[in-house]
């Protein structure tokens, strides 16, 4: 068991069940962002639960991070590992023969959703931690010292929008998330083993999960666009 | 038909290489690809020159000799077939082909399209077997009672005759496929089962140490291996492997 991590089968195992960990993760983020369009007030309370509740905040949200950087780290340690194994190319290689797009280049849709999540961690993340942690205002009201100037999470959503650059990054990198799911939710089922008759239904289910979920994130950038 | 081949050409493993044109006329569309190469070779002969070193044995699809990387697809652009059952009549008049070795830094060029795949030999030695007493009191392997699916996964996963063509289409040079098949055959029967936690270990172990890269789940193998080996079987071994890590 020990050195589980230091063989290949092991190290996809690894890298799949962070996958599939993120993966909940994006259909819980995706669910509450969703709220902000068809119910602004519960959007607002959820996100003031998710902001401010010990458990999420203190050990949900570390786990988190650390699913993030593993699944980054790990996908590189791969790439890197696999370039050595074929050192010199072929003349030519029709890789489209017998391989998706996708499968074939998820270094690249990951480094674009790793791009993203800067941008993603500057916009949200960071100046959440700033209000929060820095600054010490838990309230998570627009004005700390008015109780009825209401929640500040929408309006920091809508405000992020307005800015059509943002908005085209944005549904840029959803566009590279949905190629990358498309390759890495059946992946992920396939590394951990899971190759049997459900596996058909899984692989319709994992192209519903990764176009839809990226197609509803879009919907809610250019809704937050054209409406504020 | 009249083709233009270029093919890779290597005097020897520290030999650096490279891409030759050779134009070559009048191919039969019925001809193997081999034979076409064997035509090839004995015109180079006699012109003096050194043919092209390629490897081939048996020439119908069983021995998993005639390795090589056609027109960026290992065996060639048929489906199901190795190259000495590709023939001329898959390619058009006026076709430029290219013909290069296996590409896998496990599998380094001994010659032209030769390369030297005793990895797989050493993989199948660090547990690729069911140890049997062979004294003489040896029990008939059809008395034991084996479910009708079983031992056809088994069979299915036995047809790999471990060409290599699963590493060389694997965009990171993967021997997934082929020593997945190697522990389905053995893991699926009553006879394999006693040394499967060891077996599954071991191959593994050696597949990595040979410097094979990590299966990306491309399903490139699945589509070029002549024989049909399916995905199935990596998915087996993930599970056999990772049963065999928490016991051993």
């Amino acid at each position: 068991m020990s050195g589980i991590l230091n063989s290949s089968i092991g190290r996809k195992f690894a890298m799949a069940l962070s996958a599939l960990f993120l993966m909940v993760f994006l259909l819980q983020h995706f669910s509450i962002n969703i709220l902000s369009v068809f119910s602004p007030d519960i959007f607002n309370d959820v996100s003031h639960f998710m902001g401010t509740f010990w458990v999420i905040q203190y050990l949900l949200q570390p786990v988190l991070i650390l699913g993030v950087v593993f699944h980054f780290v790990m996908g590189f340690v791969l790439e890197i590992k696999n370039n050595k194994a074929r050192q010199i190319s072929y003349a030519k290689n029709n890789g489209g023969a017998n391989s998706s797009w996708m499968s074939r280049n998820m270094i690249w849709s990951g480094l674009a959703i790793l791009g993203f999540m800067g941008l993603h961690f500057y916009d949200f993340w960071f100046p959440e931690i700033s209000i929060k942690f820095i600054d010490g205002d838990m309230s998570g009201l627009i004005d700390p010292n008015n109780a009825e100037s209401g929640y500040r999470y929408l309006e920091h959503l809508q405000h992020k929008f307005v800015d059509g650059w943002r908005v085209v990054l944005y549904v840029i990198s959803f566009v590279f998330l949905a190629l990358h799911l498309l390759h890495g939710f059946n992946s992920a089922f396939q590394s951990v083993g899971a190759n049997n008759k459900y596996t058909k239904g899984l692989i319709g289910f994992g192209k519903v999960y990764a176009i839809g979920i990226p197609l509803g994130f879009i919907f809610i950038a250019l809704f937050h666009f054209f409406n504020h | 038909m009249n083709l233009t081949l270029k093919i890779w050409r290597q005097k020897g493993a520290n030999d650096k290489g490279k891409i030759v044109d050779y134009p070559i006329t009048e191919v039969s569309p019925d001809m193997s690809f081999l034979e076409m190469l064997d035509v090839l070779n004995q015109e180079l002969i006699e012109k003096g020159e050194e043919p092209v070193a390629f490897d081939h044995d048996c020439r119908e699809g069983i021995c998993g000799s005639c390795s090589m990387f056609v027109n960026g697809q290992a065996h060639g652009p048929d489906s199901m077939v190795t190259v000495c059952q590709l023939h001329m009549r898959s390619f058009k008049d006026g076709d430029t082909i290219f013909i290069e070795p296996w590409r896998a830094t496990a599998f380094p060029v001994i010659k032209d399209l030769i390369v030297d795949r005793s990895a797989f030999d050493r993989i199948q030695q660090a547990g690729g077997f069911i140890s049997v007493n062979t004294s003489g009191n040896t029990q008939d392997a059809n008395a034991i009672p084996i479910d009708k699916h079983d031992a056809d996964t088994a069979f299915d996963a036995a047809t790999c005759i471990g060409c290599g063509a699963c590493v060389a289409s694997c965009k990171n040079s993967s021997a997934m496929l082929f020593v997945s098949a190697k522990v389905s055959q053995f893991a699926l029967l009553p006879q394999g089962k006693v040394e499967a936690t060891d077996r599954v270990l071991n191959m593994v172990k050696q597949m990595d140490d040979e410097g094979f890269g990590n299966c990306t789940n491309t399903g490139a193998c699945e589509v070029e291996c002549p024989k049909g080996i399916s995905l199935e079987n990596i998915a087996r071994m993930n599970r056999e492997y990772l049963s065999a890590s928490l016991k051993g």
